[in-house]
């Protein structure tokens, strides 16, 4: 009885932290993929001063301050503009085509960090002259970097790199009309922020978004176990209007997804599907 | 200095750095189409993204080789490398994952990253090859392997490229077998008698 070995109880003490966490503060990272999540839990438990998972979870329950702190470990806001160039210039070429068809868009940026994607967005709907009929949902589940999108605030040492992917994605104006350089840092123009809601939203345990035209969700489900990416595809699948767009990030697919069959490929270098029409 | 008990085998995984392709080059095309295991490669390469180690190595070799994919299951007798920019990561339910986590030792992919949760999903079926590269990551990595039970080859430190990386692991990692690049080789296509 005393010989489980110590990864097992490990094991066991994660599933409890998780546990913890959903049924206390309703975060429910417990379907989230196993092997990063217990890396990120790790790390998390050495850098706030915990022996072990369990006092970690002594004090997160009995200590609320402590929940960002852990928050910040465990969801990931690694981002660039125009990451993967060559998805936003699929987007301007193949997709934009169709959505010019419609009178008035709604767009979802699922798990929008801390606004890079958006902003390169909206940035591409405005040189495609779309910006005006479309209206942009930024979501995520940090709120802290829900806070720094609507800032639009970055390290001016960044722009280089957005500036050269903008570049590549088939820009048609120069990053630089969108900023003012002041200290440091690139403060984006605030009217680009004139057509977009921002919302805590969690693709784990919220609902539908109705009648999405485009839906652009990536880097977000490659943290979720199958079932989870599962399910957030059939809330995808169930916001998107027929014959909406779905664009994942660069080494996502729908490949191995239950809801493969109601999509078809788009654009598939770029992971871009569209719903099927029935 | 055990051997490895090699049926008992299921899954091999490797690390490289500085003078990867030369030295995969002597290993991988090496075995042939009856080699019966997956292999997942982590080697460092700058995140340009234009993935072409996968392909380089899709011509030479006669395993199928893929760069992989996020929630893949891991096929037998298949090579996967980590795609550029992102950590790969083997599920406890012998899926793949990808991840956008922070670079470990400036690296992403990392070695280390993949030894150990490879090494939480096979536990003693798992053999690790650490090769030449000229930072240390990797080493923490083989020792989760061999602490689960696990068993371990390290490039001979003497012909390697760069040599940090099979030192920093060796150090780590006492039980493992220090070998030759040939004798990897070799090693490797008696796995695919059994
Ligand atoms: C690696 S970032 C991706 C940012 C951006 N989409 C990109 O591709 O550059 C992942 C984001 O997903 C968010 N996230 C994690 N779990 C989520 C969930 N259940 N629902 C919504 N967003 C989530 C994280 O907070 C983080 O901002």
């Amino acid at each position: 009885m005393s010989d489980v070995p110590e990864s097992k109880l490990e094991a066991l003490e994660i599933k409890l932290l998780l546990e913890a966490l959903f049924q206390h503060y309703h975060y429910d990272f417990r379907n989230y993929a196993q092997a990063s999540i217990k890396r990120r839990l790790n790390r998390a438990r050495e850098q706030m001063g915990f022996a072990t998972y369990s006092q970690l979870q002594d004090g997160l329950l009995h200590n609320p301050a402590l929940l960002p702190h852990l928050l910040s470990f465990l969801t990931i806001q690694v981002s660039e503009m125009f990451r993967d160039p060559s998805y936003f210039l699929g987007l301007r070429e193949k997709v934009l085509p169709h959505l010019r068809t419609y009178p008035s868009l709604k767009v979802w940026v699922a798990g929008c960090s801390e606004g890079e994607e958006l902003y390169s967005l909206v940035i591409l709907f405005r040189e495609e002259g779309l910006e005006d009929r479309t209206l942009f949902y930024a979501t995520d589940i940090n709120q802290e970097a829900l806070d720094k999108a609507n800032a639009g605030i970055y390290a001016l040492d960044r722009m280089q790199l957005f500036t050269a992917n903008h570049r590549k994605s088939g820009g048609k104006s120069s990053l630089s009309d969108y900023y003012t350089a002041a200290y440091g840092r690139a403060v984006f123009d605030r009217s680009l922020r004139q057509r977009v809601v921002f919302s805590d939203h969690s693709l784990v345990t919220d609902a539908v978004f109705a009648e999405m035209h485009l839906i652009s969700c990536r880097n977000v489900m490659i943290y979720f176990d199958r079932p989870l990416q599962d399910r957030a595809v059939g809330l995808f699948k169930d916001s998107l209007t027929r014959k909406g767009f779905l664009g994942l990030g660069a080494k996502e697919s729908l490949r191995f997804s239950n809801h493969a069959g109601a999509f078809l490929d788009f654009v598939k270098d770029e992971k871009i599907y569209q719903r099927r029409a029935e | 200095m055990t051997p490895p008990s090699d049926p008992n085998l299921q899954a091999i995984v490797i690390g490289a750095s500085a003078g990867a392709v030369e030295a995969l080059s002597i290993i991988l095309p090496a075995l042939s189409q009856k080699f019966p295991l997956p292999i997942m490669v982590v080697v460092h390469i700058p995140p340009d993204r234009t993935s072409i180690i996968a392909d380089l190595f899709r011509e030479k070799c006669n395993l199928p080789v893929a760069e992989a994919e996020d929630k893949e299951p891991i096929r037998p007798g298949t090579i996967y490398f980590a795609p550029p920019g992102y950590h790969l990561l083997v599920e406890m339910d012998r899926t793949l994952s990808l991840s956008n986590d922070e670079p470990v030792f400036f690296s992403r992919p990392s070695v280390d990253v993949l030894f150990e949760s490879a090494a939480d999903a096979y536990g003693p079926a798992l053999l690790a090859i650490v090769l030449t590269g000229a930072n240390q990551d990797g080493a923490y990595g083989v020792k989760s392997v061999a602490d689960a039970g696990g068993s371990a080859i390290i490039q001979s430190p003497a012909g390697a490229y760069a040599t940090a990386m099979p030192a920093a692991a060796i150090t780590a990692c006492p039980s493992a077998r220090v070998l030759a690049l040939a004798d990897i080789a070799l090693y490797l296509r008696s796995l695919e008698k059994v």
